[in-house]
């Protein structure tokens, strides 16, 4: 008797507190940082392309909704010759943007991409390309990593000694 | 076997093995990275260490190389133990101080051993705060890329390039932590086994320039086990496909085809089959001299009905590219009085008489493996760097034999490299030719002879007398010079276990062959184990001369001329590179209809009433017989688009459109070879080359797939965003899916080498009963020719004798090329890259004489036919003979050898 009326009493105080619902789409979502929503992919910060087109995304997907094909330019420097998700698929895990080296791919805060029709749920590079670097201002992997491609001269990676003299004999 | 101990666990290994083959051997996880099984142990890399104990109470024990040391019997070494396993963690540290960061654009990264070794043996973070050494790279060539930041200095590529490879064009230079593995200066490698060094390289220094121009990973592979087309030694490959294109082609281990290696030929010839040269859909003509026009599957089979209807007499015209199936079911469509070879009735012959040798001869024709093991070896007439590339591989390693041999008695185990090798590269190995011009092998052989063809079988056939001088055939006037070189070679032969003859239809010359066979029967009479061996000019040669023709491309002629016949059906065959242009035309001209079933446009197929889209290997699946009469099973990795099918099906279907009810069986490729060997006694073992069908693994099918590929939901969906069930394959236990049991296939069905924690070519040690050995279960492929006991002692006794040649005559023969004398290689743009232009090769003297020069033009004159060919100065071709490359494109097709002029060609100053 009396616990029935404990929560009673406690059914009631709560109309007094403030409310939990978001009457969305009225109202705006805020949500939280690490939202795992919407794949891009981003731009590094010299302007070009992040993406590398390891295949490490896509192989890391646990619902292989993500195809690309690898493509190089004159350079040397790998791209994506194309990359399509297939979002009517992705469960937005977020393990891609886990496995991925160069931090191009990355999840969004948007969920706002319903359709009704399916196949206007596959996404080509262009419709996942952002012009920016993302949640990742600052990460360069060519910069990084040993090849030149182009971007830089052998030797001249963050941490890198120039190319050493091959002719040389001196200990 | 000896019984050691490893971990506390007794274990049977094989006694003289290193401890490190051993453990792998009873498939315990040990990494290394300098050892590998046909190169042996240097121990350079310190990745491989143990810790061996000197008795069960020793708990000290001491750090040592697994891969320097023999397995003796009692031997208690460690595996496990911490402190070792932190020394093997530090190597790898150090092997990684200088790693430029850069797997995720390195196109070994996901096969890559050191990868492997890495997360093997724990090695995480780099705590190393200081720079990184980095090198310059080098262009070399189309077939290798060049990353030379990657390298850990195992010092593998050179001891394959320069040691056993025998090239001498990459090495190690610099010192200390500066040693740099390259070329001299940057350039293309020039030896025909390149491609090897990206599977050699545990890293990615070396990768496959041409897969990197369409990158793809090892886990998104389609595969499929396969078998190299481009020359007869039928190499086992497992080629790769991705979104319905082939992207590279691999070496599939074979204990007794082809170990570890391929030649360049077999592993850039592939991008034919992407090539824009492809048939995709039947072509019609209506009446000659109107274009050809797309029609549809049903309406190419009704043309097809109505060209090939009783009241016409159809012949056909097969291919030794083509499938035994292919080639069986044409047989069938056109009767076997009415199946030619698509080969010259001379190459016939000669393939012909190459069989008889094969079945009734007086030896036994040794593997390909088995070639590197031979006492004493004698090319005859052969130039087989060119026409037997793999095989020539194997010869260079007679000398390397003999220090194994002489090494034995001071103790020195075949593995240890280092002191063996000192050894071979001084050495030469029991080694003869006898060959037109000087050959890629000569530097390592005993000696070499160059002279004609003529007078190469006289040197065949006085070896042979001298072997048996009692009954076999002498030879009318020999020289002193010559008759001492057939002494010599005979006691070489003679004294040697298991002596091996190498002959082969490269030079078309019965003499030739005949006179090796002389030389086994001499030998066999004398109580020795004498080989033969035979390189043939195409995949499936021999397949279509145990099939048996009714003749070559000139008996179709006279057939079709004679009214005999009217209709020709040709498979898989240009016959313009078969035979002289004039000849192709007017076979065209005298018959009412032409039905081609190929897979490339070509002269052929576009001069065709009807052109039916066929499969090439890599679509299709079907068995080839290679040169030692080992049927092999190739399968089919990516599903070909539009209306291509295999030439047999287009075949049963014309059949059945005709309704001939044999055709009606022949539901898939297992029904055929069933037919055959109901048919043919000498197919009987066709029906065992590989599991039916209906194999099942644990209940399903053996995946093409990797577990990891990806893509699956999303690479068709911008065409459909549902998925499509996997295509159907009626033909295989194989299935384009990633779905089926893991564990290991049986050898002839393998798709790709892969263990846990091992994703690179290294796997394939999980894979093999001991490590370099037979693959678990048998290697793939059935011997249909094996000897016979009451074999041929007969001997052949028609020498030829030595003519005299007339004024200005010249004898012209024909030179063979690793890339350019096959077709299909040819067309891939890396291996076109290497093919020369058509020339004429003449001895330095000739050339004088003639007052031609390198780069001259000459008019080369036979039968009738002359054409113009710049002048190659070759020093090492006798005198009076000219060489005329065979297949190249662009080049006029003469039917070699044959004697002819050559002539200054008169220009205008
Ligand atoms: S993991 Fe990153 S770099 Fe690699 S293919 Fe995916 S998006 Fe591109
Ligand atoms: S060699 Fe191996 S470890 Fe080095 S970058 Fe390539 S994949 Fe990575
Ligand atoms: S290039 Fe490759 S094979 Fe050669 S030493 Fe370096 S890692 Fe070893
Ligand atoms: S040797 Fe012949 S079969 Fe072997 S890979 Fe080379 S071309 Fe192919
Ligand atoms: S594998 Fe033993 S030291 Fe390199």
């Amino acid at each position: 008797m009396l616990s029935i009326l404990r929560t009673l009493w406690g059914v009631f105080l709560h109309m007094f507190r403030s409310r939990e619902t978001i009457q969305y789409p009225e109202q705006n979502i805020l949500d939280p940082p690490r939202f795992r929503g919407r794949i891009i992919l981003s731009l590094d910060p010299d302007g070009q392309e992040r993406c590398v087109a390891c295949y490490l995304c896509s192989a890391a997907c646990p619902v292989d909704c993500i195809a690309l094909q690898a493509a190089q330019d004159v350079n040397g420097r790998r791209y994506p010759e194309f990359f399509r998700i297939n979002f009517s698929r992705c469960i937005l895990c977020g393990f891609c943007e886990e496995a991925c080296p160069t931090y191009a791919i990355q999840l969004t805060n948007d969920f706002e991409f319903s359709e009704y029709d399916r196949n206007n749920m596959v996404y080509e590079k262009e419709d996942l390309l952002i012009s920016g670097p993302g949640k990742h201002p600052d990460y360069n992997f060519f910069r990084v990593a040993g090849v030149a491609v182009g971007v830089k001269g052998k030797g001249e990676s963050e941490n890198e000694l120039p190319p050493v003299d091959v002719r040389s004999l001196l200990p | 076997m000896v019984t050691i101990h490893i971990d506390g666990l007794p274990y049977e290994v094989e006694e003289g093995q290193n401890l490190l083959q051993a453990c792998l051997s009873r498939g315990l996880n040990l990494p290394y990275f300098c050892w590998h099984p046909a190169l042996g142990s240097v121990g350079a890399c310190r990745q491989c260490a143990v810790k061996r104990f000197k008795s069960e109470k020793d708990e000290r024990g001491e750090i040592i190389m697994a891969c320097m040391t023999p397995a003796e019997a009692g031997v208690r070494i460690s595996i496990d133990d911490p402190e070792v396993a932190a020394f093997r963690k530090s190597v790898i540290e150090w092997l990684m101080l200088n790693h430029p960061h850069d797997c995720p654009v390195c196109d070994e990264g996901g096969e890559c051993h050191l990868q492997d070794m890495t997360v093997m043996t724990g090695h995480a973070y780099r705590e190393n705060r200081f720079k990184k050494r980095t090198y310059p790279n080098q262009y070399l060539g189309a077939f290798l890329n060049h990353e030379m930041n990657r390298c850990i200095q195992c010092y593998r590529c050179v001891r394959y390039y320069h040691d056993y490879a025998g090239a001498g064009d990459l090495n190690v230079f610099a010192s200390r932590d500066h040693v740099y593995f390259g070329r001299g200066r940057a350039g293309r490698l020039e030896s025909g086994f390149s491609g090897n060094l990206v599977e050699i390289c545990p890293t990615g220094v070396f990768t496959d320039k041409t897969l990197g121009r369409h990158y793809t990973r090892k886990w998104d592979l389609q595969t499929a086990p396969s078998v190299c087309v481009h020359c007869a030694l039928g190499c086992n490959t497992i080629p790769g496909s991705r979104y319905g294109e082939l992207r590279r082609v691999r070496n599939r281990y074979n204990h007794e085809v082809n170990g570890y290696f391929l030649c360049d030929r077999g592993r850039y010839g592939y991008e034919f089959v992407n090539c824009d040269r492809r048939i995709r859909a039947p072509l019609v003509r209506t009446s000659r001299g109107v274009e050809q026009v797309l029609v549809s599957t049903e309406d190419a089979l009704k043309s097809a009905a109505a060209m090939l209807s009783e009241r016409r007499k159809v012949i056909g015209i097969g291919s030794p590219r083509a499938s035994l199936e292919s080639n069986f079911a044409l047989l069938r469509l056109v009767g076997p009085k009415n199946f030619h070879a698509g080969i010259s009735d001379k190459e016939l012959e000669v393939l012909n008489l190459i069989r008889d040798v094969l079945c009734l001869g007086a030896a036994r024709t040794p593997t390909l493996s088995e070639t590197a093991e031979a006492g004493a070896v004698f090319v005859l007439g052969e130039d087989v760097s060119n026409s037997a590339p793999l095989l020539a591989l194997n010869l260079r390693q007679l000398p390397r034999r003999k220090a194994e041999i002489a090494m034995a008695k001071v103790k020195i185990p075949p593995w240890n490299d280092a002191p063996i090798q000192r050894i071979a590269e001084f050495e030469k190995g029991s080694l003869y030719i006898a060959s037109p011009c000087a050959t890629g092998l000569d530097e390592v052989a005993s000696k070499s002879f160059h002279g004609d063809i003529s007078e190469l079988a006289r040197l065949g056939f006085a070896v042979a007398s001298v072997l048996d001088p009692a009954n076999a055939p002498g030879v009318e006037g020999l020289t002193e010079k010559e008759k001492i070189r057939a002494g010599e070679i005979a006691s070489a032969l003679g004294g040697a276990a298991r002596p091996l003859i190498v002959s082969g239809a490269g030079c078309a010359s019965l003499a030739l062959i005949e006179a090796a066979a002389n030389i086994c029967t001499a030998l066999g009479k004398i109580g020795g184990q004498p080989q033969i061996f035979f390189a043939l000019p195409e995949a499936n040669s021999l397949g279509l001369a145990l099939l048996g023709a009714a003749g070559g491309l000139e008996t179709a002629c006279s057939a079709l001329r004679s009214g005999r016949a009217d209709t020709v059906v040709v498979i898989e065959n240009d016959l313009f590179r078969r035979c002289a242009e004039e000849k192709a035309i007017a076979l065209f001209d005298s018959a009412k209809y032409l039905v081609a079933i190929d897979h490339l446009i070509n002269p052929t197929t576009s001069k065709a009433d009807l052109v039916l889209p066929a499969a090439a290997f890599a679509e299709a699946s079907g068995t080839l017989v290679n040169n030692e009469g080992r049927a092999q099973r190739f399968y089919r990795v990516l599903v070909p688009e539009f209306e291509v099918k295999e030439s047999w099906r287009w075949i049963r279907d014309i059949m059945r459109f005709l309704g001939r009810s044999e055709a009606e069986k022949w539901h898939r490729l297992d029904d055929l070879s069933v037919a055959m060997a109901a048919l043919n006694p000498l197919f009987a073992g066709l029906v065992s080359v590989a599991p039916d069908a209906d194999f099942r693994l644990a209940g399903g099918k053996i995946p093409r797939q990797a577990p990891r590929y990806s893509g699956r939901t999303a690479m068709r969906a911008h065409i459909d965003v549902f998925e499509q069930p996997p295509p159907d394959d009626p033909d295989t236990p194989l299935t384009f899916s990633m779905e089926g049991d893991p564990r290991q296939p049986p050898p002839s069905l393998i798709p790709r080498y892969w263990a846990p924690g091992w994703n690179s070519v290294q796997a394939l040690n999980k894979f093999q009963q001991e490590i370099g050995g037979p693959l678990r279960g048998k290697d793939p492929g059935v011997r249909l020719i094996e000897p016979i006991p009451q074999a041929r002692t007969e001997y052949f006794r028609d020498v030829p004798a030595s003519a005299p040649k007339a004024e200005g005559e010249m004898s012209l023969i024909p030179l063979h090329h690793i890339f350019g004398s096959e077709e299909l290689s040819a067309l891939s743009p890396g291996v076109a890259e290497l093919c020369p232009q058509p020339y004429v090769a003449l001895n330095p003297e000739d050339a004088s004489f003639l007052g031609l020069f390198e780069g001259a033009l000459a008019k080369v004159g036979v039968e009738g036919l002359t054409c113009c060919l710049s002048v190659r100065i070759v020093p090492s071709l006798p005198r009076a003979v000219a060489g005329l490359p065979v297949g190249l494109r662009g080049a006029p097709v003469f039917e070699l050898p044959a004697s002819g002029t050559v002539v200054r060609e008169a220009t205008d100053e």
